[in-house]
C-alpha cells in the first residue's frame, strides 16, 4: 500500500546501482539523516543522550566494524575490546600531547593507529582460520588490556590509573569534558556515524569488498581467481580496527570522559559488538545500526519494566538480561542466521505486495 | 644460588599443578569437540553452573528464590536441611545430563551441519544464558564450597623436603588431590572410551557422523551422553577451583584459560589437553617468576594466549592435533 517501486524507472546503470535504489526507501533515508542533524539536537535531554543515542551511536561505528571483519570477511575476532581500547589511549595521548590540534583529527588519528594495531595481530589469520583464530585474536583482548593497565605512559602516569579526557572544543563548543553539552556530544557522534557507514557501504559494494565476500565464502576459491588473500585479510584487519578504534575514541573522550581500561574495554566489550554484530546481521551495513539500536535498548527497556515497572532488585535484573541476550543469540543463530536485517527486507518485501499478496 | 634453584623448583612444582587443573577444564573441550565437532565456550560457565548447583543443594537453597521473593513479595531462604556431598555431587551430576539433555534437544538439534563458527557462536550465547540462569537460581554472592578435600599447606611435604634439601617446597594439598582426582578422572575417560560400547560409538560418532548413523548409532543419544559426561568434568573442575577460591562469577573465566590449552594441545587430543594445560601451567609460572617484576607483574593473564598465538603460527594443528588446517 505504501511502499511502492511501481513507475520508479531507472535509465542508467548508475542510478540502478545506487545504495538506495528505490525512491520511497531514498526519501526515508534524507528523512531520517534531515531529523537526526536538524531536530534532534534542539529536543535532546541529559537522559536520552547518555542512555540511548550516544551509545547507539557509538556502538554502531565499532559494529559497523567488526561487521567489516566477520560479516564481509569471514574472520571472527573476539578482540574487539582490546582494539577499543587502543582507540580510547590513543586519542588519549594525541589530546593531551596536542592539544592544540582539533580533537576530530585525533579521533581520526586514533582510528588510524587502531588499524596498525589490528593488521600486526591480523598476521596470524594468514595461517590460522575458524576458531583457532578467534581464539588467538583472545590474545590481543588480554595482552591490549595488560599494557594499558602496567605501563604508565599510556595513562600519562596519573595516581589512579585512570584516563580523564580534557576539554577541547569544535567551533567553539565543548565536546569533551565535562562541559560539553548532550547535543555537541551527540554531533560528533552523528559526524562519525554517518562518515563510518558511508565508507564502509561504499567499500563494501566496490572491489574491495567483493575481494571480503570471496575470502569469507571460500579462501582457496577467491584465491584461484586472483584474490590476494593477504592483502584482503589484512585490510579487512584494518580496516575494522580503524572504525573500532574510532568507536573507542568516542566511547572514552565523548560518552564516557573518564575511564579505566579493564572495566570499560574488557572482554564483555568484545562480546557484546559481537552480538550485535550476529543479531542485526552479518554482512549488512544496515543490520551493524540495528543490532546497535536492539542491545542498547534492551536493557534500558528491561531496566524500565523489571526496576521501575515492577521492583525488582537491580542484580536480578541484570542476571535476567544475560538470559535473554544469550537466548536471543541462539534463537537468531537457529530461526534468522542473517539477523534483524533479514527480518526487515523480508518486511518490505511483503509490503510491495501487500494487500494483494499474488 | 640453591635457594634460587629451589624456590624456581618450588614454582615449577606449582605450575604443573595448576595446569592439571587448566587441564581438567581443557579435558571437557576436547571430549565434546570430538564427538560432535563443536567448539563449546560454555565449559567454563557450565563448571560454574555445576558448583552453585552443588552449593546449592547441599545448602539446601531453594532454587529462583530471589525470583520467587519478587514476584510474590515472600522471603523465602532454605528448605531447612543440608545434603551430604555426596548425595549432593550425585543429585548435581542429575542435573548436569537433565541440562545436557535440554541443551541437545533446543539447541543443537537445529543447529545440525551448520558451520563450526556458528555452532562456536551458539555456544558464547549458551554460556550468557547458563551464566544468567546459574544466578537467577542461587544468587550471585560468592559462596564457599566444602566437599571435605582437604587444604592448606602440606607439613609433611615441607618437613620432609626440609629435611632432604635443607629446603621447605610449599605444597598445596587441594593440589595434590586435584592431581590425584583428575588422574582417576582420565583413566576413567580413556577406559570408557576404549572399552565399553558406548564408548566406541562415541569413537565412531567422532571419526565419521555419517558412517555411524549408518551403522545404526544414535547420533541424538551420543551427543547427550558426551555433553553429560563433560557436564560431569565440568562439576569435577567446578569443585576443584571452587574449593579453591570460592564460587563465584570469575570461575566461569578459567574456561578463558583453557583455550590456549587446547590450542596449544590440539583440539582432538586428551593427551594434548593434559600436556597442553601441564606447559600452560608451567610456562606462565615461570614466565610470571622470571620476567614479570621486570615488565609490573600480572603477565598470567595473557602469556598462554601468546605463546599459543605465537606457537600456532608454526604448527597450526598444535602439538597433537590430527587435521592440519589448509592453508591459503
Amino acid at each position: 500500500m505504501f511502499y511502492r517501486e511501481a513507475g520508479d524507472f531507472k535509465t542508467s546503470y548508475c542510478d540502478d546501482g545506487q545504495t538506495f535504489p528505490i525512491k520511497l526507501d531514498r526519501m526515508g533515508y534524507y528523512v531520517i539523516l534531515g531529523v537526526a542533524a536538524m531536530v534532534v539536537p534542539f529536543v535532546i535531554n541529559d537522559y536520552w543522550a547518555s542512555a540511548v543515542l550516544l551509545p547507539f551511536l557509538i556502538y554502531a561505528i565499532a559494529s559497523i566494524g567488526l561487521n567489516i571483519l566477520t560479516g564481509y570477511a569471514g574472520q571472527v575476532s573476539l578482540g574487539t575490546g582490546g582494539f577499543m581500547a587502543v582507540g580510547a589511549y590513543a586519542v588519549y595521548k594525541l589530546m593531551t600531547a596536542f592539544p592544540e590540534v582539533s580533537v576530530l583529527i585525533h579521533i581520526l588519528l586514533a582510528g588510524g593507529i587502531t588499524a596498525m594495531v589490528g593488521i600486526a595481530f591480523g598476521l596470524p589469520s594468514l595461517r590460522i582460520k575458524g576458531f583457532y583464530l578467534a581464539v588467538a585474536t583472545l590474545a590481543a583482548q588480554f595482552f591490549l588490556v595488560w599494557l594499558f593497565n602496567k605501563v604508565p605512559w599510556f595513562y600519562n602516569y596519573s595516581a589512579s590509573g585512570q584516563i580523564t579526557a580534557p576539554e577541547r572544543t569544535v567551533l567553539g563548543w565543548a565536546v569533551t569534558g565535562p562541559a560539553a553539552s548532550p547535543a555537541a556530544k551527540y554531533l560528533v557522534c552523528l559526524l562519525f556515524v554517518v562518515f563510518a557507514a558511508w565508507v564502509a557501504r561504499n567499500l563494501t559494494r566496490g572491489m574491495v569488498g567483493r575481494k571480503w565476500m570471496a575470502i569469507r565464502d571460500m579462501d582457496i576459491a577467491a584465491e584461484i581467481i586472483g584474490v590476494n588473500p593477504l592483502t584482503a585479510k589484512l585490510s579487512a584487519f584494518g580496516i575494522s580496527s580503524f572504525f573500532v578504534g574510532i568507536a573507542g575514541a568516542l566511547l572514552f573522550a565523548v560518552y564516557l570522559g573518564a575511564a579505566e581500561v579493564t572495566e570499560a574495554f574488557g572482554i564483555n566489550k568484545s562480546f557484546l559488538v559481537l552480538f550485535m554484530v550476529i543479531i542485526g546481521g552479518l554482512g549488512s551495513i544496515f543490520g551493524s545500526f540495528a543490532g546497535a539500536a536492539f542491545l542498547v535498548l534492551l536493557p534500558v527497556l528491561l531496566k524500565n519494566l523489571l526496576v521501575g515497572a515492577l521492583g525488582w532488585p537491580t542484580d536480578l535484573a541484570a542476571h535476567i538480561e544475560l538470559m535473554i541476550v544469550g537466548a536471543l543469540i541462539i534463537f537468531f543463530l537457529i530461526v534468522e542466521p542473517h539477523g534483524l536485517a533479514r527480518l526487515w527486507q523480508l518486511v518490505k518485501e511483503k509490503l510491495r505486495l501487500w494487500p494483494f499478496p499474488h | 644460588m640453591m635457594e634460587q634453584f629451589f624456590y624456581a623448583s618450588e614454582v615449577f612444582i606449582n605450575g604443573l599443578m595448576t595446569g592439571v587443573m587448566y587441564a581438567l577444564v581443557a579435558l571437557g573441550f576436547v571430549l565434546i569437540y570430538k564427538a560432535s565437532g563443536v567448539f563449546n565456550y560454555a565449559q567454563g560457565v557450565l563448571a560454574l553452573f555445576a558448583a552453585l548447583t552443588l552449593v546449592g543443594i547441599m545448602e539446601g537453597q531453594v532454587p529462583f528464590r530471589h525470583i520467587i521473593n519478587a514476584i510474590f513479595g515472600t522471603h523465602l531462604e532454605n528448605f531447612g536441611w543440608t545434603v551430604g556431598p555426596v548425595l549432593a555431587i550425585l543429585l548435581t551430576a542429575g542435573v548436569m545430563v537433565l541440562l545436557a539433555i535440554l541443551i541437545e534437544k533446543l539447541v543443537l538439534q537445529h543447529l545440525v551441519g551448520q558451520e563450526p563458527i556458528i555452532l562456536f557462536m551458539a555456544t558464547i550465547g549458551l554460556a550468557y544464558f547458563l551464566e544468567g540462569l546459574g544466578d537467577v537460581m542461587w544468587g550471585a554472592d560468592i559462596k564457599t564450597l566444602d566437599v571435605g578435600l582437604p587444604q592448606g599447606i602440606s607439613e609433611s611435604i615441607e618437613t620432609a623436603t626440609y629435611n632432604l634439601f635443607g629446603y621447605g617446597f610449599f605444597i598445596d594439598r587441594l593440589d595434590i588431590w586435584a592431581t590425584i582426582i583428575a588422574a582417576l578422572l582420565v583413566a576413567a575417560l580413556v577406559a570408557f572410551s576404549q572399552y565399553t560400547k558406548q564408548g566406541r560409538a562415541m569413537r565412531a560418532v567422532a571419526d565419521d557422523h555419517q558412517a555411524a548413523l549408518s551403522v545404526g548409532i544414535s547420533l541424538q543419544f551420543i551427543w547427550i551422553m558426551v555433553w553429560s559426561i563433560a557436564g560431569f568434568v565440568a562439576l569435577v573442575a567446578g569443585i576443584m577451583w571452587g574449593t579453591k577460591s570460592g564460587v563465584q562469577f570469575s570461575l566461569s573465566l578459567i574456561a578463558l584459560k583453557a583455550l590456549p590449552v587446547l590450542m596449544l594441545g590440539g583440539f582432538t587430543s586428551i593427551p594434548g589437553a593434559i600436556v597442553g594445560g601441564l606447559i600452560i601451567g608451567v610456562g606462565e609460572k615461570l614466565f610470571e617468576f622470571w620476567v614479570g617484576p621486570l615488565v609490573g607483574g600480572a603477565t598470567e593473564n595473557w602469556f598462554a594466549y601468546v605463546l599459543a598465538l605465537i606457537f600456532l603460527v608454526f604448527r597450526p594443528q598444535g602439538l597433537f592435533g590430527e587435521r592440519i588446517i589448509e592453508r591459503v
